[in-house]
């Protein structure tokens, strides 16, 4: 396949995300600037303006307008739109005296009748939140970040359901985490202990590890296939004083039953940020500390893989 | 304007043509017509010519095209690509070139040769049974120097033995105790050299290029190197092989490099190889001699 390279960061890519029908890519990066491509060819359709700190915004996907912006006391990492949109959950670093927090915001219909208060905000872990998701149906939220422990909570009251085991879990900081294509029936996290691990959503117990020899920076599963896709790399401060190769910055395809790796795709030349699948399954996205993302449309015979 | 005329004698000038506005125009075609495409997608398409006796002839084609089935895309997806620009990239510039398709062609690369899982399993059945015939096949792979499970061509690790760390030599160590006594002195010291640096043969590589390394020449045009690495392989682990292509011409110059793991190997390979009759002609083959700068 001949992968379609988008430059229009400047900075690492953080996030990459596809709209629902699969033709529209959103990607995130340091720099400020969300864009959104057009995912069947790689055009750029805008870019959202307006970002200078800690804050959340919500904007016109069409236009690039904001409509409403949720701001915090300390920079926001991750932010989850539940089934149906009508809420969404929003995480925070600690920052000076703050700790890190979980919110979980009610989305109006109207945005001139948005309002800036949360609707439960959950303090507890150390460290990072990384990523924070709704489990299935909205009944729960499902976090993971630099304390290593994947916890699952009452959407509701706020309340601690499950922790993971930390004789099973990660034993390094969890850097991503995404939900299956069907309503997070399960979701796998990724980990800078260079392995990535598959959960059941409901009851938090492990179902699969896939090793690999760097360190996970991004998850992505194929919503098509049984494949999973890990994507890292050494860390991107020694990059540039070793030499290339040992930087494994390929996406590693695994099966996600066999936990066996099917392959690898190169390209980047900095660890990879962000991965994503297209709704379809028939193509992937990656987003690296190169500043680029790498649009790849499978070919043909990736379909008849065997193991 | 003369030497125009001269050298086209023939041609009609539209101007000549407006002066002989009252003759007989049939030597000129009816302009081409089209028609269509109808809602059925029908074109028709009407042109005039003269066949070889001099006569007028008109030529229908018609042709219908079929829409290919749209791939399925929803409504508001088509909708959406219509939309207007916004954001910077309203004003993009138009050598901006943000989006590129990669002109290198990336494949799915597989940990090991699709298939081979099973046909390797196959082989040592086969190779065990070979063994208890008596016709004792001694089978060492010289990859992993695993005995008797498979060939060095099979060698499910072939891949996973990264080729500098074979490399990484005595050497680099009194190097790196040079270079901290040299840090002590205040000199510059590359990161990778420095205490703690992740070591992985970056700085080896030059070196590498020198050891037991044996000059193949007089390789025939067509020798690539995995011909070469084939032919070199049977003496010993091969770490490798270079074949010099003409950047112009992306012909084989008619040399290469071969390096061995092994010195005792390549001294084989020199002993045996050289004067061998390859491809039609008489390879030579010897040490090669570093480089002088």
């Amino acid at each position: 396949m001949r992968p379609i390279l988008m430059k229009g960061h400047e900075r690492p890519l953080t996030f990459l995300r596809y709209n629902r029908e699969g033709d529209l890519l959103f990607s995130c990066a340091k720099d400020h600037n969300p864009t959104v491509w057009f995912a069947d060819n790689g055009e750029r359709l805008g870019t959202y303006r307006g970002h200078n700190g800690a804050s959340v915004k919500l904007w016109n996907v069409q236009t690039g307008a904001q409509l409403h912006t949720f701001s915090f006391n300390s920079p926001a990492r991750s932010v989850d739109f539940s089934v149906g949109d009508k809420l969404a959950v929003i995480t925070t670093d600690p920052f000076m005296e703050v700790t890190s927090a979980i919110h979980v915001k009610r989305i109006a219909e109207d945005p001139s009748q948005q309002s800036g208060e949360s609707v439960l905000t959950i303090t507890g872990p150390s460290g990072r939140i990384n990523r924070a998701v709704w489990g299935p149906l909205n009944r729960t939220i499902i976090s993971a970040g630099e304390d290593c422990v994947v916890r699952i909570w009452d959407s509701e009251t706020g309340k601690l359901l499950k922790e993971s085991d930390p004789e099973v879990g990660h034993k390094k900081p969890i850097s991503s985490l995404t939900k299956s294509a069907d309503d997070c029936s399960h979701f796998l996290t990724g980990s800078l202990d260079k392995s990535a691990k598959l959960w059941d959503a409901r009851t938090l117990t492990l179902i699969k590890t896939y090793r690999t020899e760097r360190p996970v920076n991004a998850v992505a599963m194929s919503p098509l296939l049984d494949h999973v896709v890990l994507g890292g790399g050494q860390d991107a401060s020694s990059v540039t004083t070793t030499d290339h190769r040992a930087g494994k910055f390929e996406a590693k395809f695994y099966d996600k039953i066999l936990q066996e790796e099917i392959g690898g795709v190169k390209g980047h030349f900095g660890p990879i940020n962000a991965l994503a699948f297209n709704p379809d399954g028939k193509s992937f996205s990656s987003g690296g500390e190169d500043g680029y993302v790498r649009l790849h449309h499978f070919d043909p015979d990736y379909f008849n893989i065997k193991i | 304007m003369s030497v125009d005329k001269s050298a086209k004698p023939s041609k009609l000038r539209w101007g000549e043509l407006d002066e002989d506005d009252g003759e007989d125009l049939d030597f000129l075609l009816p302009p081409k017509q089209v028609i269509g495409p109808d809602e059925n997608g029908i074109k028709k398409v009407i042109e005039y010519k003269f066949n070889e006796d001099g006569n007028k002839v008109k030529i229908t084609t018609t042709t219908r095209a079929r829409k290919l089935a749209k791939a399925r895309l929803s409504k508001r997806a088509v909708e959406r690509r219509n939309w207007a620009k916004f954001g910077d990239a309203v004003h993009e510039e138009v050598g901006s070139r943000l989006t590129m398709v990669s002109t290198e062609e990336i494949l799915l690369e597989r940990p090991r040769a699709p298939g081979t899982k099973a046909e390797e399993a196959k082989i040592a059945g086969d190779n065990l049974a070979q063994l208890g015939k008596g016709g004792a096949v001694l089978m060492v792979c010289r990859s992993c120097g695993k005995k008797g499970d498979h060939w060095t061509s099979r060698c499910p690790y072939k891949d996973l033995a990264h080729p500098t760390e074979t490399f990484i030599d005595k050497p680099a160590a009194t190097e790196t105790a040079m270079a901290a006594s040299g840090a002590a002195k205040g000199a510059y010291v590359p990161p990778s050299m420095r205490a703690g640096a992740e070591r992985t043969g970056g700085s080896d590589m030059r070196r590498r290029n020198e050891e037991n390394s044996v000059r193949v020449t007089n390789l025939s045009e067509d020798t690539r190197e995995p011909d070469l690495h084939e032919l070199f392989r049977t003496f010993g682990p091969v770490s490798r092989v270079y074949v010099a292509i003409d950047q112009k011409t992306g012909v084989s110059r008619g040399f290469g490099f071969v390096n061995f793991v092994n010195k005792e190997d390549a001294e084989r390979a020199i002993n045996k190889l050289n004067g061998y009759g390859y491809d039609n002609l008489i390879l030579r083959v010897e040490w090669a001699t570093p480089r002088s700068n």
